[in-house]
């Protein structure tokens, strides 16, 4: 009988792929972001800082602000998600999707504290895909924002 | 009474991710913005090719319709982001500066309708366009 893979070297396997997938990527790091991982399942988090205030009044997140968070979130998911079973074989990351448009739903003020994202693959074929994504502050039924957008697939995607 | 259009450039120079992003109000008019950004390696979205994320272009078009909102001769105390569709039609060029032409066609009693366009120095091919929705607050 074949035996399991030791749980550290999956873990850091999986670990390493996520970071690699997100590290690239400048603008990522400027906003923040981190991911946290159970298994495949990724949850954006957007830490609170107060240069992404966009209304000092009230004072609110700034609407490109929650745009870009959703969309990195969205963008991630989809290449993460494309790529497990290569990366599980332990290929390197691929090319990251292209935005071909997105659609943003602002359902409530964003409060000047930490947000949480999470994406879902809604179809996802060789040239496109649609990804829709969810995020919230302190209660996950309550959205403050969501989120649909079309993508372009990496050539030899999937 | 207030000038909208002095109203809306003290209301978006006081945003602090604008200034983040090194936002500049180029023009204001009745309903109409204009606003750049300079290109910055901290908003690469491809590592690859150096091209500005789409995220950072949607904050910029986002800034540049509220500020059309604002200007509106309605002259809306505040304003807050409905809706936002956003098309991505081409890369920005890297190294060049991105702009966002903004306007605020149509308003009711609550609600802005805006278009906006992207483009880098060749403005004749939009990097972008946009249509939002807006909430609008009247002054009492």
């Amino acid at each position: 009988m074949k035996r399991p893979e030791p749980v550290g070297q999956v873990r850091d396997r999986r670990d390493a792929a996520l970071r690699a997938l997100v590290e690239g990527v400048p603008y990522v790091s400027f906003l923040g972001i981190r991911f946290d991982r159970r298994g495949d399942e990724v949850t954006a988090v957007l830490p609170y800082q107060d240069m992404l205030i966009g209304n000092p009044l009230l004072p609110a997140l700034h609407g490109g602000v929650t745009a870009a968070f959703l969309e990195v979130t969205a963008i991630i998911e989809l290449a993460w998600s494309v790529q497990w079973q290569a990366m599980e074989a332990g290929a390197a990351a691929g090319a990251l999707p292209k935005t071909i448009d997105f659609t943003v739903d602002f359902l409530r003020t964003g409060l000047p504290r930490d947000a949480y994202a999470r994406a879902r693959v809604v179809r996802s074929g060789r040239r496109y895909a649609s990804v829709h994504v969810e995020a919230w502050q302190d209660n996950r039924s309550r959205l403050y924002a969501q989120a649909t957008g079309h993508f372009l697939m990496p050539e030899g995607a999937g | 009474m207030i000038d909208p259009v002095r109203a809306a450039r003290q209301f978006i120079e006081a945003i602090p991710h604008s200034r983040a992003l090194g936002m500049v109000l180029e023009t204001l008019g009745e309903g109409q913005a204009v606003v750049s950004m300079p290109y910055d390696l901290r908003l690469v979205g491809d590592p690859v090719t150096g091209v500005i994320h789409g995220g950072a272009v949607s904050a910029l078009m986002d800034t540049a319709s509220g500020a059309a909102v604002m200007c509106h001769p309605a002259a809306p105390f505040s304003t807050a982001t409905l809706d936002l569709r956003i098309d991505y039609m081409r890369p920005a060029t890297p190294g060049q500066r991105i702009t966002a032409r903004a306007e605020c066609h149509h308003v009711t009693r609550s609600v802005a309708f805006v278009r906006v366009t992207a483009f880098d120095d060749d403005d004749t091919r939009p990097v972008a366009m946009g249509t939002g929705a807006f909430t609008l607050e009247r002054s009492a």
